[in-house]
């Protein structure tokens, strides 16, 4: 390898280097990172590093009680706190179980370096006991992995690891780490020393398509921003630039499923969130707009439904770190790679110089238009006296959390309540929504709200939650548990896997094929089983007395909220539509029921 | 409002892209030499669906350790353009060219081609082997191995000529490539 033999000859050149083991070195490379918590789960090829956390106290572990559990903690962590998410499996089912963590965090931009143990490098490819391909396995799951068979070379891939996980388009990053290689003595290379590789992608733009994109916004009619994660992986200033840019110019501003926070939704340019279960003045404004800018955004198919009707008449400019991201699914005018913080910086920096200014009238014009799509009032539902709509749960959740003061932090699972709790819960600032967007994992709630939590001692945590996704990483209780996490789980419970209930009554003919849970646990004795409290509320009367308490518990609490069994999540742009085709919950009925 | 679709197996996720141009490309791309970096390449035509065509790869610098890969790719403007990406973002690719988009290259292949003959047929692969500059690198009482180089079109020409007399085996390199004139690729 390239960066071990530039490794090894740093090594000669430093005086003196420090002699330890593999599993030292890991230790070791961690502190220099700055690591402070990991999530692992013990296993026979990594007890070398388990041995070495033993004897030290400046890594706290965290024992999930599955490896995928483990890996969503860490992307809840990085995610709500900025950080690198790290993670310690054994090898075999270890890594394998941490896969669908590892895919999740690539979707979604995630920084994570995970260590797998793995056989000792004279059993590899002997079908050895836990032996599997783990570099083979991760290798499409991962933004890079190693195997490293040298401990000569374990300290500089530790640190490379950690730049290539943190540096330009985020992503988790995995280490093989066979056992004889964590016994064995080698020389330690510090962080300073080290090589990290020569993988330098761009991060600042290119200032000629900096200031023609801000001649193009300034002089835009039907202008929007459509922002994403991206905003968000670029630090909290980013965020910050990015409210005073809009401020600026006044401009309305959406967002995607990632990217809830950079913007305060309590200001009135948010127009709340895009796409399939967006709003419908975000969806037409997106559609109708003549200047659409995307920053830290991809254009998912969630977001753009039909691509072909993708609104047709704008002028578009695209800010993303990643090149490979531009002209993908959207051809774009005025592409910019670059960090979405420089980029928007730069934005603000031109505007400021050029003393641009906005064409008022227009704005105006454009602004009373998108106050009609807003009269529409798309999130509107009929209420009930006697059973509790979902949509109503998290409206009282939403005052509760509102008049708390704490800062509070959401984490969801995947189906309806995830679309729900984005639609109903506004969020003000970056890194306090942790929803798992581009894989849609269910069961990513729980251990991600442990993870943020744990970053975050003083922050009010909540999981908002379905009772099919909650059931698939349960066992995280335990940890919750077991490190006096005060969690609370909302769930709404219809006994449905919503959303694909929701499919098979709009689109495949009103056949619920294995979509209804028939035995499910008394979610309040589960809690209560597992040393948390848990709570129930059946009727509307009952809601908000159990808000209140559940906001007040010290342990981790399960609020099993019994929600209507019907409710289907509206607005909806049925897939390969276009954002203009959007259906509303007053005309439910006109779904074309034959689409498949 | 949706209105109501006449197609009745209309898919959710629409139409796929319809019949585009597709065309061919040469890229040229080059990687640290470590385990795994081929995998790497050949796992992500594989996973996101983009067609190869040939592939070759070895070291081309030992003190730098980097490998030269020549891939030919097939698929239309915006797959090779996505094909280009998304090899730059693999942490070991240092640098990706698509030879066809930047001008002038030149390219070549090589191929082993055993032909089983006697009498007239023998004479008449000599003769064609003869014409297009194949060499001949083994030879028997009934057999030739001829080596060949020169364009895929070349060597698919003279693979055509030799089936009617006997032709066996052939082994084939793949196309390596290089752009024309003094510039650094």
């Amino acid at each position: 390898m390239k960066t071990v033999l530039k490794n090894k000859s740093k090594t000669v050149t430093s005086e003196k280097t420090k002699r330890m083991s593999g599993a030292e070195m890991v230790i070791e490379a961690l502190v220099e990172q700055g690591v402070d918590t990991i999530f692992g789960y013990p296993g026979g090829a990594v007890l070398p590093i388990y041995d070495a956390l033993f004897q030290q106290d400046k890594i706290k572990h965290i024992l999930c009680r599955h490896e995928q559990g483990a890996a969503h903690a860490a992307e809840g962590y990085a995610r709500s706190t900025g950080k690198i998410g790290v993670l310690l499996v054994t090898s075999g089912p270890g890594a394998t179980n941490a896969v669908t963590g590892l895919t999740d965090a690539l979707l979604d931009s995630i920084p994570l370096v995970c260590i797998t143990g793995q056989v000792p490098t004279f059993l590899i490819g002997n079908d050895a006991f836990q032996e599997a391909d783990t570099t083979g396995i991760t290798r499409p799951c991962t933004k890079h992995n190693y195997l490293v068979k040298d401990v000569d070379q374990l300290a500089n891939v530790l640190h490379e690891a950690f730049h290539v996980s943190g540096t330009g388009r985020p992503g988790p990053v995995v280490i093989d780490l066979p056992k004889d290689v964590q016994f064995a003595e080698g020389s330690y290379v510090s962080k300073t020393n080290a090589v990290t590789h020569m993988y330098q992608p761009q991060t600042e733009p290119d200032m000629t398509a900096i200031e023609e994109a801000v001649r193009l916004i300034a002089n835009a009619k039907k202008p929007i921003f459509y922002t994403g994660g991206g905003v968000i992986n670029a630090g909290p200033k980013a965020s910050k630039d990015l409210t005073e840019f809009v401020k600026k110019t006044g401009y309305p501003i959406t967002s995607t499923l990632m990217g809830l926070g950079a913007f305060p939704a309590h200001e009135e340019q948010w127009l709340g969130m895009l796409g399939m279960h967006g709003t419908y003045e975000a969806n037409w404004a997106m559609h109708d707009c003549d200047v659409m800018v995307c920053i830290g955004a991809r254009f998912d198919d969630r977001v753009t439904g039909n691509i072909e009707k993708f609104s047709p008449k704008s002028k578009k400019i695209h800010i993303d770190i990643d090149p490979s991201s531009i002209n993908k699914i959207i051809n774009v005018d005025i592409p910019i790679i670059a960090d979405a913080g420089s980029a928007i910086s730069a934005m603000l920096k031109v505007w400021k110089e050029e003393k641009y200014k906005i064409d008022q009238d227009a704005l105006n014009k454009w602004w009373s238009q998108i106050d009609t799509w807003r009269a529409v009032n798309c999130l509107s539902y009929k209420n009930s006296d006697t059973i509790i709509k979902p949509q109503y749960a998290l409206e009282r959740l939403q005052y509760f959390l509102s008049k708390d003061k704490r800062d509070s932090f959401i984490t969801t699972e995947v189906g309806q309540h995830q679309m729900w709790a984005a639609q109903f819960l506004p969020f003000n600032k970056p890194n306090r929504w942790m929803t798992s967007g581009g894989l849609g994992t269910m069961g990513y709630g729980l251990p991600a709200a442990i993870g943020t939590q744990l970053g975050n001692p003083d922050g009010l945590v909540i999981d908002v939650a379905g009772e099919a996704s909650i059931l698939m990483n349960i066992q995280e209780m335990s940890t919750a548990v077991q490190y006096n996490l005060p969690v609370k789980i909302f769930i709404l419970n219809n006994q449905w896997m919503g959303m694909v209930r929701q499919w098979q009554e709009l689109l495949h003919g009103e056949r619920y094929s294995e979509s209804y849970t028939e035995s499910l646990p008394d979610f309040v004795k589960l809690a209560e089983a597992y040393g948390g409290i848990g709570l129930r509320a059946e009727t509307p009367d009952e809601l908000d007395d159990v808000i209140e308490q559940m906001l007040k518990t010290d342990r981790v609490t399960i609020v099993d909220v019994r929600t209507c069994q019907s409710e289907n999540c509206f607005p909806m742009i049925p897939s390969g539509k276009a954002h203009n085709e959007m259906i509303l919950a007053a005309d439910a009925d006109k779904f074309d029921k034959k689409l498949v | 409002m949706v209105v109501k679709s006449k197609k009745q197996n209309f898919s959710v996720y629409g139409d796929g892209p319809g019949n585009r141009t597709i065309e061919r490309h040469t890229l040229s791309v080059l990687v640290d030499n470590e385990p795994g970096v081929l995998a790497r390449v050949i796992g992500l035509f594989s996973g996101r669906g983009y067609n190869i065509e040939s592939l070759t790869v070895a070291e081309t610098n030992k003190e730098l350790n980097q490998s030269r890969m020549t891939i030919v790719a097939i698929g239309t403007p915006a797959v090779i353009d996505q094909i280009r990406h998304q090899l730059e973002r693999l942490v070991p690719v240092h640098k990706v060219n698509d030879l066809t988009e930047e001008g002038e290259h030149v390219e070549r292949e090589l191929a082993l081609v055993k032909v089983i003959c006697t009498g007239e047929k023998r004479i008449e692969a000599l003769r064609s082997a003869n014409i297009f500059r194949a060499r001949v690198v083994d030879s028997t009482q009934e057999s030739f191995v001829f080596e060949i180089t020169g364009s895929a079109d070349k060597v698919n020409a003279f693979i055509d000529l030799m089936i009617p007399l006997g032709m066996v085996n052939i082994s084939r390199t793949g196309s390596a490539a290089i752009s024309r004139g003094p510039n650094e690729m």
